[in-house]
């Protein structure tokens, strides 16, 4: 009975995290408009587009390889992977052993890679650039990604993401400059590696700064729909990581029992949370214009710095 | 000869009938299938090794230290396997046994196989012998004759320039080397020249003698291994070398090199002060950050995988000072967790860089090309190869579902642990060491896709990789199994962790949780609330979700497919010169991080207005241990030997002179001394 319950719990966030991921694209997208004094598309336009590309062919490069059809589905998998193993509404998931924060993020690196990889296939200078540049912004931003998870890991006393947020919500914590600093780290990193505004621009690919986009320039169709999916679910993990660990508030866990009451009402505070975090990124979005592509090492730079002192504070003394 | 034979024996015979099997090539010479009998019997001999390694790492038969009546006449030659010699046997096993049938195919092309063979068996025999060495004398004479056989190897096409330049830097290396390493096992030994290995385990020693052999250590095998700023040969020497060669000097010999150092650090010599584990840490880490930065710069396919094994050995290195520091805190078990992640990246290496060579190897074979610049679009025309080449990269960027990453969580894992440590120095430097990790194995991904977006996909560059034809059998079947090995060791590491358990358990008194307890194979370091991998189950999920996204998406939205040419917004241009480079590629980040650390410059050259030639961008980095190091030290012997000739057109009266002063000199040191 426990383990049925157990799977469906770990089954719904699965399906949960999908099924909501076009859903916070599609607030970010419409509160930017609200705030650029323009209507803006409906909330589920997300979800037309997905299903318009989903029916459409996929126009092929000639010379595109068996591996630039194989990688869309690969990264869809390895980022719902990723995003099913983080807390959404509950802790202690049933497979939540399978991979911790490091193993996430790892995880997400292989999804990168297996994209970049697909820039290079049809050997367009596009496909290049995009790669090349996102390879950059990638290896600066995951050692900064690495050293916040030392720093939590440091104060949860973990690297296990259920242990992590359980441990987070406890009162034992308090507010610390350790995660303060961590939480800015992670947050410059979310936004590099969801290629957001100011080192990427979701909303176009006719840009010389361009990179996320260029990258995918030559997938269509169904591919194409796989890969922006892939995108809205890593920009869902990111702002499921960070609600989880600095907003555990809600999160149900078993410790607190078994009732549906209780989880009902958690899946209600994830809607809410998100819902903010995407009104958030939007007002942050407009608030900022994009930098040149050689301004990013050091807006990464701070990340890194930030997320190098919290962990050496704590190296020092556990209670900053 | 009445009893049954241990494994020790077994070791000394193969190590024997490999040194043998070289001079059997020379008089066997005309013989139209040497080159086939001669690999065959290697890679049959390397199995033996491997699968004695592994008995003996289960626990069977290991047999008491053999004594041979060979070598110092007071001393004879010392030959044992304990559990370390036994792991190192199965690496040694496992490789060159896996190179050596990719060197069936490989050996076919060879245009003078005679300066390969008789080398190639002794080779793989020496580094056994080094292995199984249980005396000083003997482990110095096998680590000898092991570099000089390499050198031989690695000079089979010595007509080029560069692979002599390359030869005489390896020897200059290897000889600074081994004269380090003479040093440090003289003063392990003490005056008394207690050269076997249960003498100086017993010897005590002041922590400032400790200190000096560790450093001599650190200079005689990270030589051989490749540490910075001892790596320069590495670069030079690995593409001067026919790839299964350079597989084996990559994948194994700087294992070995490896092993000499773990030997003297965690066998032999007991209490190190906690500052000189920093120290190592510290190294390492530059290693690795260093090595994959120049890795980037390179567009030389060899060239890029000899600076890739920099970056690995940094990384083993940063386990190896990790579990140094641990010890010389006494958490044995924290320890125990760095030495496995350690001794887990050798085999991992060993693994993917012999896989990744062998790959370089038959893209030389298949195009006759080895910079990357010229190729592209193999994927097409090679399939195998581009499949084993893809697990090689995805490993060894520490990716899951593979075994590079599983080493590299667990030296993070270990990394996590030192708070616990009680020097702060060591608190210091962990976080920043683990800082460096991560910018390194992220530097690492961006530079193999670098080198598979440029050899294998994108189009052809040149006519040679338009017309690349997929190798032969035997090699593929070697590249094969490696990468069988890198998936599997990646999916079920606590196997491998297991096997593990007894080498780290006889070195320190502590081990890991036994992994094959754990439920679905789940990899646990410590214990499960602190941190836990599934290889296995990452695995599932994203081949189930990946083909079940797949099958969804075919059967209920649609499946229809049209081959057009390329879009590239609208401007395709026919030319292949218009793709990305790999030197385009790695411009970010040159410029982000090779401006500080490489010096890197470009330099455009524009043509004056009506002037038809072309515009010119060069590129300009220096490898800061050739510019700091080396170059100073040349100048100086240069300036001294300048001077020095003098000496030689001096008239009979000075040189009496000269030979009474040197004479009364003597006379002189030798009364001061007593």
């Amino acid at each position: 009975m426990v383990l049925i319950f157990n799977l469906m719990v770990q089954g719904v966030q699965m399906m949960l995290v999908v099924a909501l991921a076009p859903l916070l694209v599609g607030v970010t997208r419409k509160v930017r408009a609200r705030l650029l004094r323009r209507k803006g598309a409906p909330l589920i336009q997300p979800y037309r587009d997905l299903l318009r590309l989903m029916r459409k062919e996929v126009v092929l490069a000639e010379n595109a390889s068996w591996l630039f059809r194989t990688i869309p589905y690969l990264v869809f998998a390895a980022t719902w992977v990723a995003a099913a193993l983080v807390p959404t509404f509950a802790t202690g998931l049933h497979f939540s052993w399978t991979a911790d924060l490091i193993a996430i993020v790892a995880l997400l690196g292989s999804a990168r890679f297996f994209l970049a990889l697909a820039g290079m296939d049809v050997g367009t200078s596009f496909g290049g650039i995009g790669s090349s540049r996102e390879m950059m912004i990638a290896s600066l931003a995951e050692p900064a990604m690495m050293l916040t998870v030392f720093s939590l890991a440091l104060i949860a006393g973990s690297t296990q993401l259920s242990t992590v947020s359980a441990f987070m919500a406890s009162p034992v914590v308090g507010l610390r400059v350790s995660l303060g600093m961590a939480l800015v780290a992670l947050v410059i990193v979310a936004l590099a590696e969801n290629a957001r505004i100011p080192v990427d621009n979701p909303n176009t690919h006719l840009e010389l700064t361009m990179v996320h986009e260029a990258m995918v320039l030559e997938y269509s169709g169904r591919h194409l729909a796989m890969i922006e999916l892939a995108g809205a679910l890593n920009l869902l993990l990111y702002v499921s990581l960070i609600g989880c660990i600095f907003v555990p508030w809600g999160i149900a866990n078993r410790a607190t029992g078994e009732n549906a009451a209780d989880y009902l009402l958690a899946i209600v505070l994830y809607l809410a949370k998100l819902g903010a975090a995407g009104a958030l990124l939007a007002v942050f979005e407009v608030s900022i214009a994009k930098m040149r592509v050689f301004r990013v090492p050091d807006f990464l730079g701070i990340a890194l710095m930030l997320a190098l002192l919290g962990t050496l504070l704590l190296f020092v003394t556990r209670s900053l | 000869m009445g009893q049954a034979m241990s494994a020790v024996d077994f070791a000394a015979l193969v190590a024997g009938a490999l040194l043998v099997l070289g001079p059997v090539a020379v008089m066997a010479q005309r013989w139209s299938r040497i080159s086939n009998f001669v690999y065959a019997a290697a890679s049959g001999l390397c199995w033996i090794l491997a699968l004695l390694g592994l008995v003996v790492l289960f626990g069977f038969g290991a047999g008491p230290e053999l004594v041979l009546p060979m070598g110092l006449p007071w001393l004879g030659a010392h030959l044992h396997v304990d559990m370390l010699s036994a792991f190192f046997l199965l690496i040694l096993g496992l490789g060159g046994g896996v190179i050596s049938i990719f060197a069936i195919g490989y050996g076919r092309h060879e245009h003078a196989p005679l300066r390969v063979l008789p080398f190639y068996p002794p080779f793989l025999g020496a580094m056994a012998l080094v292995v199984l060495a249980a005396d000083a004398f003997t482990f110095l004479l096998c680590w000898e004759v092991m570099s000089l056989l390499s050198w031989a190897l690695m000079l089979a096409d010595h007509c080029q320039e560069a692979t002599q330049k390359a030869g005489y830097v390896y020897l200059t290396m290897a000889g600074f080397g081994t004269m380090s390493l003479l040093l440090a096992f003289g003063l392990l030994a003490g005056p008394d020249g207690a050269y076997g290995f249960a003498a100086i385990r017993t010897a005590t020693r002041s922590p400032v003698m400790a200190a000096v052999i560790l450093g001599l250590m650190l200079l005689g095998a990270g030589s051989k291994a490749g540490l910075v700023p001892l790596h320069v040969w590495l670069p030079l020497a690995h593409p001067a070398a026919p790839s299964h060669v350079s597989a084996l000097m990559s994948g194994v010999m700087t294992k070995i090199a490896v092993y000499g150092f773990i030997r003297v650090t965690f066998d032999l010599l007991q209490a190190l002060p906690v500052w000189l584990a920093l120290a190592v840490m510290v190294i390492g880490g530059v290693t690795a950050v260093m090595g994959v930065l120049l890795a980037l710069m390179q567009h030389d396919l060899k060239r890029l995988l000899a600076y890739h094994t920099v970056e690995n050995i940094g990384i083993i290195f940063i386990g190896l000072g990790l579990a140094m520091a641990f010890r010389a805190d006494g958490s044995a078990a924290a320890a125990a967790l760095a030495l496995t992640a350690a001794l887990f990246h050798i085999f991992n290496h060993m693994a993917f860089k012999s896989l990744l060579f062998m790959a370089a190897g038959a893209v030389l074979n298949a195009t006759g090309l080895r910079d990357m610049e010229k190729m592209g679009g193999l994927i097409h025309r090679m399939p195998v190869t581009s499949v084993v080449f893809l697990v090689g990269c995805v490993a060894i960027s520490a990716l899951p579902p593979f075994n590079g990453f599983v080493s590299e969580w667990l030296t993070f894992q270990a990394i996590l642990v030192s708070p616990e440590l009680s020097d702060l120095g060591a608190r210091f430097t962990a976080p920043a060491v683990g800082g460096m990790l991560a910018l390194a194995a992220a530097l690492a991904a961006a530079c193999f896709v670098k080198v598979y977006g440029v050899v294998f996909l994108s189009r052809p560059r040149s006519e040679a990789a338009a017309k690349a034809v997929e190798v032969d059998r035997f090699s593929l079947t070697a590249m094969a199994m490696l990468a069988t090995v890198c998936l599997l060791a990646g999916i079920l590491p606590g196997m491998v962790l297991d096997v593990l358990a007894p080498v780290v358990d006889s070195l320190l008194g502590a081990r890991l949780p036994v992994q094959a307890n754990q439920a679905w194979f789940t990899t646990v370091p410590i214990t499960d609330a602190r941190s836990s991998y599934n290889g296995l189950l990452v695995f599932l999920f994203i081949v189930f979700s990946a083909s079940s996204a797949a099958w969804a998406v075919h059967r209920y939205a649609s499946r229809q497919l049209r081959r057009a040419p390329a879009w590239d917004c609208g401007y395709p241009d026919p030319s292949p010169l218009t793709q990305y480079s790999a030197g385009g590629f790695a411009q970010p980040l040159r410029r982000v991080l090779g401006t500080n650390l490489l010096a890197a410059r470009e330099t455009v050259v524009m043509p004056p207005p009506g002037d038809m030639s072309p515009a010119r961008l060069t590129v300009h980095y220096v490898d800061p241990a050739w510019e700091r190091i080396y170059a100073p030290i040349a100048g100086m012997v240069d300036a001294m030997t300048t001077r020095m000739n003098r000496l030689q057109f001096l008239t009979i009266r000075r040189y009496l002179t000269l030979v009474f002063l040197s004479l009364i000199l003597l006379l002189l040191g030798l009364m001061l001394w007593f």
